[in-house]
C-alpha cells in the first residue's frame, strides 16, 4: 500500500494539528527536520478539526492549516469537519 | 487565528459551489466560444464543466484571507533576519551562492508562470477552474516577490545578486529555464495546466523547496527558508488543482488520454531537466549537509510519484517516458552539474569551489556506487591545478540540446562514461538533443522548436565567428555583471574574504549544531 | 540555412571519455579545412590543457561521424568526407581514461 503524506512548517501552530493526526491515525510516522515535520501514513491520514481543538481548546478553522502547510501527496477529500488524504489503489 | 470561528450556516461543500458554480453563466450577447476563443484549438474534450471541483474548495475571501496571514507571518521572519543581521548568521558565504541561483533562475520562472497562468485563468471555459488557475497565478506573483525581498537582504552584502532580470534573459546556463518559462508561455490552456500544476509541481517541485529548503533551515537561512516553505503551501493546492484537472480530462472524453500522456510525458521531461541545479544546491552548496539529492529524489519524487501514478493507472496513464532514466540519472546528476558549473566558473554569475575533504568524504558516503569512481578524481585533479595556481577555467563553447537548452553534458542511461547524442533532421538542417525524450519533444512540435535560439551559436552570429575564448564571460557582461566579483573561484572572492573580515559564520561554529 | 564549403560550418568536437570538458565543444569551422590541420590545430587547442592530450598516439585513435565509426583521410576536407553544417566529429583514445581514470 502506498503512503499518503503531509509537512507542515514546525512551529506552535501546526503542533496541536500534528498532535491530532497523531492521536487520530494510529500507523502515522512522524519525521522532523529542520524547520519541518513530515507525517506519512499508509495508504489514509485523516485530520480532525474537532480532535484539533481538543488539543487547543479553541475553534479552529480546518482550511487554516493551509498556513503552516508545506505539502501534500494523495487524493484530497475536504470538508468543515475533515481533511482526508487517500489512495484507492 | 485570534478570529473567532463562527458555526458556518452553509457547508464548505455549498459555500465553494455559492462562489464558483453558481457564479457563472451563459453568454448572450457574444457567444461563448467568442468570449473563450482559446480553449478548444489543443483538441481536448470537455462534456461537463460542472463536474471539475478544486479538492480544497478554496473560495476568493478565504484565500485572501490565508494568503494574507501568510504574508504576515513571512515578512515578519523576513524583517527579523534583516534586522538582526542574520545574513552574517548564516553557516558558510559558499552558501549564499545557491541564493543566487534561486535569484537567477527559480525567481523569473515563478513570473514568467504568473502571467502564463493568468492568461489561463482567463481563457478556460470552466468557472471554479478558473478561479483555482487564477489563484495559482497570483501565488506565483507572490512567490517571485517574496524570493525577491528575501534575496535583497543578501543582496546588500554579496555579489551575483543584482541584475537577476537583466542574466535570466542573456545568460547561457540559464537559457534551460528561460527556454522552459517561454515554452509554457507559448502553449495552449489546457497544456499549461498538465505542464506546470501536474508535471512541474506535483511531480517536482518538492524537490527544491522541502528537502532542499530543509537544509537551508540547517545552513542558518530562515529567510529564504520561510519564504520557500510558505509558497511551497500554495504549490500544495497548485498540485491538487493539476492532479484534479487530469482526472478530469480523463474522464471528460477518452479521445483526451492521448494528448494529455504526450504532454504528461513532454512536461515531466522539460520540468526534469531543470533539476541539475537543485540536485547540486543540495549535495555541494549546503555545507552543513543533512539529506543528499538522491535520497531527496527517493523520498520526494519516486516513492510520491509512484504512488501517483499507480493511483492514475485506472484512468490509462502510464508513468511519464522518461521516468526511468530520471531515476537512474540519481547516482550522477549532481556531480555532472557541478562538474559543468565548476568548469565554466567564470562565465556564471555564482562562485564555485573544491570541497573540502569532510564534504568530500560525506559525498563518497552517500554515493558509494559512483562518486569515488568518477569524480572525486575529477575534483581532486581540480584541487591540485589550484593549489599549482592554474584553476581550470573551460573556455570552450558548449554545444547545447535543441529542447532542454542544457549543455549536452548528460550521459547515457546505465553507463557514466559516455556522454548521450541524439539527432534528427528536419526541413534540411540537423538538430541534436541530450536524450530521447528531448528528441521526441522535437519530433512532436518541430515548428517550434527548430526557433531555438540557442546561446552558444547566438554568440558567434555576434562575434562573426571570431576569437572564441572567453566568448561566454563576456557575454554576462551585457547583463550589468562585474567582471572580477560576480564570476570566478569562491575562495579569494569578495564574498569569501568580506565574510570573514565581517565576522560571518560565527554563530553557527560557536553553537557546534 | 543553407552553407557552401567556404563559409564557416558549426562542427560539433566531443572527446569520449574526457568531461573535463563537460560538454561537446562547437566549433565554427571551414568545411575546407583538411582532416590533418583539423588534428594539428584546432583539437590541441580545444584540449591541449588534459593531461591525456599529449599522450595521444593518433594512430590509434577511433573516429565517429554522429555515431558511425570511420576511418578518416587525412588529406581529404570535411566536406569531403561528408561533414555538414551542424555535423558532429566524436574520437576515441583507447587506453586514456581521462583524470585518474575518472573519464574525466
Amino acid at each position: 500500500m502506498s503512503n499518503v503524506f503531509i509537512a507542515f512548517q514546525a512551529n506552535e501552530e501546526s503542533r496541536p494539528v500534528v498532535d491530532a493526526i497523531v492521536a487520530d491515525n494510529p500507523e502515522a510516522q512522524v519525521v522532523y527536520s529542520p524547520g519541518l515535520v513530515k507525517i506519512d501514513a499508509p495508504g489514509k491520514l485523516v485530520i480532525r478539526r474537532e480532535t484539533i481543538e481538543e488539543q487547543t481548546g479553541r475553534p479552529y478553522d480546518l482550511q487554516q492549516l493551509q498556513i503552516n502547510l508545506v505539502t501534500l501527496s494523495g487524493n484530497l477529500d475536504e470538508d468543515d469537519d475533515t481533511f482526508t488524504l487517500s489512495w484507492k489503489h | 487565528m485570534d478570529k473567532r470561528v463562527e458555526r458556518k450556516s452553509h457547508s464548505l461543500g455549498e459555500r465553494y459551489a455559492a462562489m464558483t458554480h453558481d457564479l457563472q453563466w451563459e453568454t448572450t450577447y457574444q457567444s461563448m466560444d467568442r468570449v473563450f476563443p482559446f480553449d478548444r484549438y489543443e483538441g481536448i474534450k470537455v462534456r461537463d464543466w460542472s463536474k471539475w471541483e478544486d479538492p480544497f474548495r478554496l473560495t476568493t475571501d478565504a484565500y485572501w484571507k490565508f494568503q494574507g496571514e501568510k504574508e504576515k507571518k513571512l515578512y515578519a521572519v523576513i524583517e527579523a533576519f534583516a534586522q538582526n543581521s542574520c545574513q552574517f548568521g548564516v553557516s558558510d558565504a559558499r552558501y549564499v551562492n545557491a541564493i543566487k541561483l534561486i535569484l537567477q533562475a527559480i525567481a523569473p520562472i515563478k513570473y514568467s508562470l504568473h502571467r502564463s497562468l493568468a492568461h489561463t485563468g482567463r481563457h478556460l471555459r470552466g468557472d471554479a477552474l478558473r478561479v483555482a488557475v487564477q489563484m495559482q497565478a497570483s501565488d506565483n506573483l507572490r512567490h517571485f516577490q517574496n524570493e525577491t525581498h528575501a534575496a535583497s537582504v543578501f543582496n546588500k552584502y554579496f555579489n551575483g545578486l543584482h541584475s537577476a532580470p537583466a542574466l535570466f534573459d542573456a545568460a547561457w546556463y540559464l537559457a534551460p529555464f528561460k527556454s522552459f518559462a517561454d515554452d509554457v508561455a507559448s502553449a495552449g490552456p489546457f497544456e499549461r495546466i498538465v505542464a506546470i500544476s501536474f508535471s512541474f509541481e506535483s511531480l517536482l517541485t518538492d524537490t527544491l523547496f522541502v528537502p532542499y529548503m530543509s537544509g537551508a533551515a540547517h545552513n542558518g537561512d530562515l529567510s529564504i527558508v520561510a519564504a520557500g516553505f510558505s509558497g511551497q503551501s500554495d504549490a500544495a493546492r497548485h498540485k491538487m488543482l493539476g492532479i484534479e484537472t487530469v482526472k478530469f480530462l480523463l474522464t471528460q472524453d477518452p479521445a483526451n488520454l492521448a494528448l494529455v500522456q504526450r504532454w504528461i510525458d513532454k512536461w515531466f521531461w522539460r520540468s526534469f531537466r531543470l533539476m541539475p541545479i537543485v540536485a547540486m544546491m543540495q549535495d555541494y552548496m549546503l555545507s552543513k549537509r543533512m539529506m543528499s539529492w538522491k535520497e531527496s529524489w527517493q523520498r520526494f519524487v519516486e516513492a510520491p510519484v509512484e504512488a501517483l501514478f499507480a493511483e492514475l493507472a485506472q484512468f490509462g496513464l502510464r508513468l511519464p517516458t522518461g521516468w526511468a532514466q530520471a531515476c537512474d540519472s540519481k547516482e550522477h546528476l549532481s556531480h555532472q552539474a557541478w562538474n559543468v558549473f565548476y568548469g565554466y566558473g567564470d562565465a556564471i554569475a555564482v562562485h564555485t569551489w573544491i570541497p573540502e575533504t569532510d564534504e568530500l568524504n560525506w559525498l563518497d558516503q552517500k554515493y558509494p556506487d559512483s562518486f569515488d569512481r568518477w569524480y572525486r578524481p575529477r575534483l581532486a585533479h581540480y584541487a591540485q591545478r589550484q593549489a599549482q595556481g592554474h584553476r581550470f577555467f573551460n573556455r570552450s563553447l558548449p554545444m547545447q540540446c535543441q529542447v532542454c537548452q542544457q549543455p549536452m553534458f548528460f550521459t547515457e542511461k546505465g553507463n557514466p562514461r559516455l556522454i548521450a547524442y541524439r539527432q534528427t533532421e528536419h526541413e534540411g538542417e540537423t538538430f541534436h538533443f541530450c536524450s530521447d525524450h528531448c528528441d521526441t519533444i522535437f519530433s512532436n512540435e518541430p515548428a517550434k522548436y527548430q526557433q531555438a535560439r540557442l546561446s552558444s551559436h547566438t554568440l558567434l552570429h555576434a562575434t562573426d565567428g571570431g576569437a572564441k575564448a572567453d566568448l561566454l564571460k563576456a557575454s554576462l557582461a551585457a547583463s550589468h555583471l562585474s567582471n572580477g566579483r560576480d564570476q570566478g573561484d569562491f575562495s579569494g572572492s569578495e564574498d569569501d574574504t568580506n565574510f570573514s573580515d565581517w565576522g560571518g559564520g560565527q554563530d553557527m561554529k560557536e553553537a557546534q549544531l | 540555412m543553407s552553407v557552401t564549403a567556404t563559409t564557416n560550418a558549426l562542427l560539433y568536437v566531443g572527446w569520449d571519455e574526457h568531461m573535463m570538458f563537460a560538454t561537446p565543444i562547437v566549433l565554427p569551422m571551414s568545411l575546407d579545412t583538411r582532416f590533418e590541420e583539423l588534428i594539428h590545430t584546432a583539437l590541441p587547442s580545444l584540449y591541449g590543457e588534459h593531461p591525456d592530450f599529449k599522450l595521444i598516439d593518433w594512430s590509434k585513435a577511433q573516429w565517429f561521424q554522429g555515431d558511425r565509426l570511420f576511418t578518416p583521410r587525412m588529406q581529404a576536407t570535411l566536406a569531403e568526407q561528408g561533414f555538414g553544417h551542424k555535423a558532429v566529429l566524436r574520437f576515441r583514445t583507447p587506453g586514456l581514461e581521462g583524470l585518474r581514470g575518472s573519464c574525466g
